[in-house]
């Protein structure tokens, strides 16, 4: 029964829900009455909903250095903040013609900066800030329009005006989460949602696309537009992902996109693609390590200079930050009627730029009642409340705003209006600012008809943060008129264009597929050397097995899994010395070969690869460094026999891993690599388990040979097979020679070859791919190699024997058909340059 | 005086690069004392394209971009040069330092936005109130400009110690400050920020410096360096150099190469490179004399 009985309104703010006589707006009224028609414990079902759907469908945000740091769930309160169809009327145009202000202001500060010449603007605006990226300085934009995104953070004080507190014209955030807010309530609130004449927000990305689209400088039909993300890490990664794919632009980051003669590529494993036009989430001074600040790799060498030869657009334009500084908002009214010989429809917060003597004075004189902040949006600006400083604090504050004084600026504090929001059973009135999002049009700038809403954890937080806690809103702008209904997201009644193939695999993310599957295997395969070996060092064993140690320890070691082995007489002497490095093997982080270390890789390419692995896939990777973590590697702590439980459930896990893989990926590009990173690991991993072998003094002993079927998890198809104690040329073909076996060597190469023949190579070209060349000079000698020489040996010459040879030869050969593929398909080294289109096509792909 | 410049600068990668993308500013300035008759520049391999432009400070960018597998790279620039001796204003007749300060508050005349852009704070340079205290005694109630300037240069020449191996690139200001340590760029930037902090613009020069052989030896080739040094801005005159690290004014030794807001803006060759393991850089300047 609370949403009746709400908490008293809040003094001091607006309350955007009643009005002065305490009755309820109509434009919340279909709201409140259809909260009013659920019980509490319904409303409460709405909140659980609503977080249940946003986990569901995966929304979160990154926190810098919080407690859940990566993936902090996305908050959402289900009752929607409501404007008004004449409100936003007002909003609308007092917002575009903002933007098309800080736009003029943008052209003229890089290009003629008529501005500042004429001092109708302070020249520090420009030329101070850091902002103002100087190789930019003179470089024509698309359509004169700079300022394609821009979002505008407005808030209303207690006399009912709203008020800008901030301006986004660099790389605007959350339209994403806006509209995922959206997805969420309509399916919350559905009956009053379609009866209350809520605006759609589809037609605003309708027009993104077509607007970006537009800033193709290349004549074709369809331009290649990319959004460029600074990756997993970012704290609206998820939101970057999911803008990427319901305006169907490729995600990509830096390391995907080159630049040769000029022109911008997209690295794809058929060649590189031409791209027309980047919308971009990289800051602008990151985006080009060349011209541009060259300490972060996030953007793409050479990016200014395609930008300036005409070949590349970019939304927004770069350097287009120089305008979100809280500095110029002091003078938007002058240039509003110098530029465009209007008044200011929409005030900022009342702000004064410290660079002046007499803003400043009063600054000084009124300085418990303000904020006082950097004047330009830079990296750790600092953000000073007048009003909680003490005496000391604010002298010593303002002998560093007299000294660099053009740094400094000052804004009023507003106290924002109050929503009704749902919490702990109730709904209270919390502090509200509204982000609305425009976007250029051919004439002008279109505004979206919704926006993020953002909730302050309590009243007197003076600021309204994601990133401090607080939550947000679905944001409902009502229509006079019947709403029109359109809708990017594909529906049932919009057939979706069947396709058999993905898009192009992206270089970067074939690589990191390629080395998920060389990590799994490389886990896996330690994982069963390890135990096998651990088994037969166990204290039960007392050490008998010895003999058989050591050439399972001296696989270890080839495959620097171990680093030393003891003599053989020092084995049963060093047992405790052995288990430790055996342990170690298994936990220790800071040993590159651990399992562990496996593992942290294992993850990490994870998180890179987040959008294109499944939820169940990524329960897996999770486990695998639970399983790790319940256990220490102090011998003493871990008794033997959790190692092994540990090892065990490693080996499952990825088993599961690989299933998943099989099972659910289709047999497309992606696939191939993650399954030739697979081969390759394991044919590395047969071939020094064989050696091993061969090379002990024991290579013929029964026993031995078991051990080395059971690494090789061959000792059910050899028992199947011959029934009797291990031989070693049995052993050996089966592992080696047999292509059925999918342990042996022949199953790898075979495999490999059926992905090289689907792979894109260089059109019309008869000539085998470098990679294909190495390939088919192994596994020919593999398969030329005599099952019937493997007997003829002479006992104890078998380190010296022609099968030795073959399996160091093919050890040796990996690594370069691994450069072979790393040339060919990821850093795109073979690419001719003397054409400036693409050498290479894709053949055939599946 | 006429001199004949060479500047070289090798690349060596561990690994093969696929693709490495250059910028240069090696092309010696045009300026009322300094002529430029001939500058070339020769890479090995070739690269596959070469474009030039004007950089916002009027530094000439040569950039270019290799675009197949090399394990090395080289370009060379080669220049002839002639410098007439520079026109020294007499210190004690220029204006008192805060006067020059004060054309510099808001509102900047319009034919002072050029030397207006070097008073703010800039990548490598952020001046903090420290660097106001180490500049205040030099900068005395009234003195004129270019002898508070002089006061500074020799001070800092005094002060501190010329150590290759005590800061690196990235060495921030208030470090070198402390350690009293340094080389040519950080003195340079030390110089910078404390004109900048009492509100006067200063700009960072890169360029080469004639070195003189000890009396009876030969000179010796390719042992030069790239030097930097720092331009104050005297009203009614215009710019004037001085170097701090060997505390003089500027005239017929210093070749004047690339001017900007701090090191970050002239870096001779900045290369981006994809792939590649471990690289090294090497560079040799010989900055050779020849008699007119």
């Amino acid at each position: 029964m609370a949403p009746r009985s709400d908490t008293p309104p809040t003094p001091g703010h607006y309350d955007e829900l009643r009005d002065d006589a305490g009755k309820v707006r109509a434009h919340y009224e279909p709201v409140i009455a259809d909260l009013q028609r659920r019980d509490s414990a319904g409303v409460k079902r709405l909140s659980d909903t609503s977080r249940r759907l946003l986990a569901e469908r995966g929304v979160t945000f990154n926190v810098y250095g919080g407690e859940q740091g990566m993936d902090t769930p996305w908050h959402m309160d289900p009752v929607p903040f409501v404007i008004s169809p004449r409100e936003w009327e007002g909003i609308e145009k007092a917002l575009i013609q903002r933007a098309t202000l800080l736009n003029k202001i943008l052209v003229d500060s890089y290009g003629p900066q008529e501005l500042i010449r004429k001092g109708d603007m302070p020249a520090a605006l420009v030329l101070a800030q850091p902002a103002y990226l100087r190789p930019c300085h003179g470089i024509k934009v698309a359509n004169a329009k700079p300022l394609q995104v821009y979002g505008a953070d407005i808030a209303r004080s207690p006399d009912g005006r709203w008020w800008v507190i901030a301006d986004r014209t660099q790389i605007p955030t959350g339209a994403g989460y806006a509209l995922e807010n959206r997805l969420i309530t309509s399916r919350l609130l559905p009956e009053v949602f379609r009866d209350a004449r809520v605006r759609r927000l589809a037609g605003f990305f309708r027009q993104m696309q077509q607007s970006l689209a537009g800033l193709a400088l290349r004549p074709v039909a369809e331009p290649r537009v990319v959004l460029l993300t600074p990756g997993p890490y970012n704290e609206t990664y998820f939101e970057q992902a999911y803008l990427a794919r319901y305006l169907g632009y490729t995600l990509v980051e830096g390391e995907d996109l080159t630049v040769r003669d000029d022109r911008v590529y997209l690295k794809t494993l058929s060649g590189l693609e031409p791209v027309d036009v980047i919308l971009r989430r990289v800051d602008d001074d990151f985006c080009d390590p060349l011209e541009l600040r060259n300490d972060s790799m996030l953007g793409v060498p050479g990016l200014v200079r395609a930008v300036r030869a005409g070949n590349v657009a970019l939304a927004n334009a770069l350097g287009s930050g120089l305008v979100e500084a809280p500095a110029l908002m002091a003078f938007l009214p002058i240039l509003s009627r110098k530029l465009l010989g209007e008044n200011l429809l929409m005030p900022s917060v009342a702000t004064w730029w410290c660079g002046q003597e007499r803003p400043r004075g009063e600054v000084e004189k009124n300085i418990e009642r303000l904020v006082i902040k950097s004047a330009f949006r830079v990296r750790g600006r600092e953000v000073h409340f007048g009003a909680r400083l003490s005496s000391a604090e604010r002298s010593k504050l303002v002998e560093r705003m007299r000294f660099a004084s053009d740094r400094w600026t000052a804004q009023e504090q507003i106290s924002f209006s109050t929503a009704p929001t749902w919490e702990d059973g109730r709904l209270v009135h919390k502090p509200v600012s509204v982000r609305v999002y425009l976007v250029a049009t051919p004439d002008g700038y279109m505004v979206m008809p919704g926006a993020l809403t953002r909730v302050a954890a309590s009243l007197d937080s003076p600021l309204v943060s994601m990133q401090k806690g607080g939550s947000s809103k679905d944001t409902w702008v009502i229509s006079e008129g019947p709403v029109e209904n359109i809708t990017l997201l594909s529906t049932t009644r919009t057939p979706v264009e069947l396709r058999r193939v993905g898009h192009n695999l992206g270089s970067r993310v074939a690589n990191h597929l390629y080395w998920l599957g060389r990590y799994a295997e490389r886990a896996e395969s330690s994982a069963r050397l390890l135990r096998s070996t651990l088994l037969r060092c166990s204290p039960e064993s007392g050490m008998s097995e010895t003999p058989l140690l050591l050439p399972l320890l001296e696989a270890l070691k080839s495959l620097g899994v171990i680093e030393q082995v003891p003599e053989a007489s020092l084995l049963a002497a060093n047992q405790e010395q052995i288990e430790a490095r055996l342990l170690q093997a298994i936990f220790d982080p800071a040993h590159p070969s651990s399992i562990r270390s496996s593992v942290e890789h294992i993850q990490r390419i994870g998180i890179l690869l987040r959008d294109r692995i499944s939820v169940d896939t990524w329960r897996v990777i999770s486990q695998l460094s639970d399983a790790l973590d319940t256990f220490d590697n102090t011998p003493s702590v871990t008794p033997m026999s959790d190692a092994l439980n540990v090892l065990t459930r490693i080996i499952l896990e990825l088993a599961s891993f690989h299933g998943l893989a099989k099972e659910n990926m289709t047999r497309a590009q992606g696939w191939m690599f993650l399954d030739i990173g697979h081969r390759i690991e394991r044919t590395v991993y047969i071939c020094e388990l064989l050696l091993a072998g061969l090379r002990s003094a024991d290579a013929e002993n029964p026993s031995l040979l078991e051990a080395i079927l059971e690494v090789g998890d061959s000792t059910i198809t050899y028992r199947n097979r011959y029934s009797l104690l291990p031989q070693l040329a049995a052993v050996y073909d089966l592992l080696m020679l047999d292509e059925l076996n999918p342990r042996g060597l022949r199953f790898q190469f075979e495999r490999i070859d059926q992905h090289f023949e689907h792979l894109p190579r260089e059109q019309n070209s008869a000539v085998l791919t470098p990679a294909m060349r190495v390939l088919l000079e192994n596994s020919t000698k593999l398969q030329l190699c005599d099952p019937t020489e493997l007997a003829r040996v002479e006992a104890g010459t078998w380190a010296q024997s022609q099968v030795a040879k073959l399996l160091t030869q093919l050890i040796d050969a990996m690594p370069s058909l691994n450069d072979a593929l790393t040339a060919a398909y990821f850093a795109h080294s073979i690419i001719s340059s003397s054409d400036s289109t693409p050498a290479v096509e894709p053949i055939s792909p599946t | 005086m006429n001199y004949r410049i060479t500047h070289r600068t090798t690349y060596a990668y561990s690994e093969p690069v696929a693709v490495s993308h250059h910028a240069a500013r090696l092309h010696p300035r045009v300026t009322d004392t300094q002529r430029c008759h001939t500058f070339h520049l020769k890479f090995d391999p070739e690269p596959d394209l070469l474009t030039e432009h004007t950089d916002s400070f009027g530094n000439l960018v040569s950039c270019f971009s290799i675009q197949k597998l090399h394990n090395r790279f080289e370009v060379v620039s080669r220049s002839f040069v002639t410098l007439s001796p520079v026109l020294q204003p007499d210190p004690s007749q220029t204006p008192p330092w805060e006067e020059v300060a004060s054309l510099f508050c808001d509102p900047v005349p319009v034919d002072l936005l050029d030397p207006c852009q070097f008073v703010f704070r800039s990548p490598l340079i952020v001046h903090e109130v420290p660097l106001r205290d180490f500049a205040q005694p030099s900068f005395k109630k009234g003195r004129p400009l270019l002898a508070a300037v002089a006061d500074l240069s020799s001070r800092i020449y005094r002060e501190f110690a010329f150590d290759p191996k005590a800061t690196t690139i990235s060495t921030p200001l208030d470090e070198v400050l402390e350690k009293k340590r340094g080389v040519c760029q950080d003195f340079a930037h030390l110089a910078i920020a404390s004109l900048r902090a009492m509100g006067l613009p200063a700009r960072y020069v890169s360029g080469y410096l004639r070195t003189r052989p000890p009396p009876g030896k030969p000179r010796l080739v390719g042992v030069d360096a790239s030097h930097a040094w720092v331009s104050c801005f005297v009203p009614g005159f215009g710019w004037v150099d001085f170097d701090p690290t060997n505390n003089c004014f500027t005239s017929l030794d210093h070749i004047t190469v690339a001017l900007g807001r701090d090191f970050s803006d002239v870096s001779p060759v900045r290369g981006i490179i994809t792939g590649g393991g471990d690289h090294t850089v090497a560079v040799g300047v010989d900055v050779e004399p020849v008699d007119a």
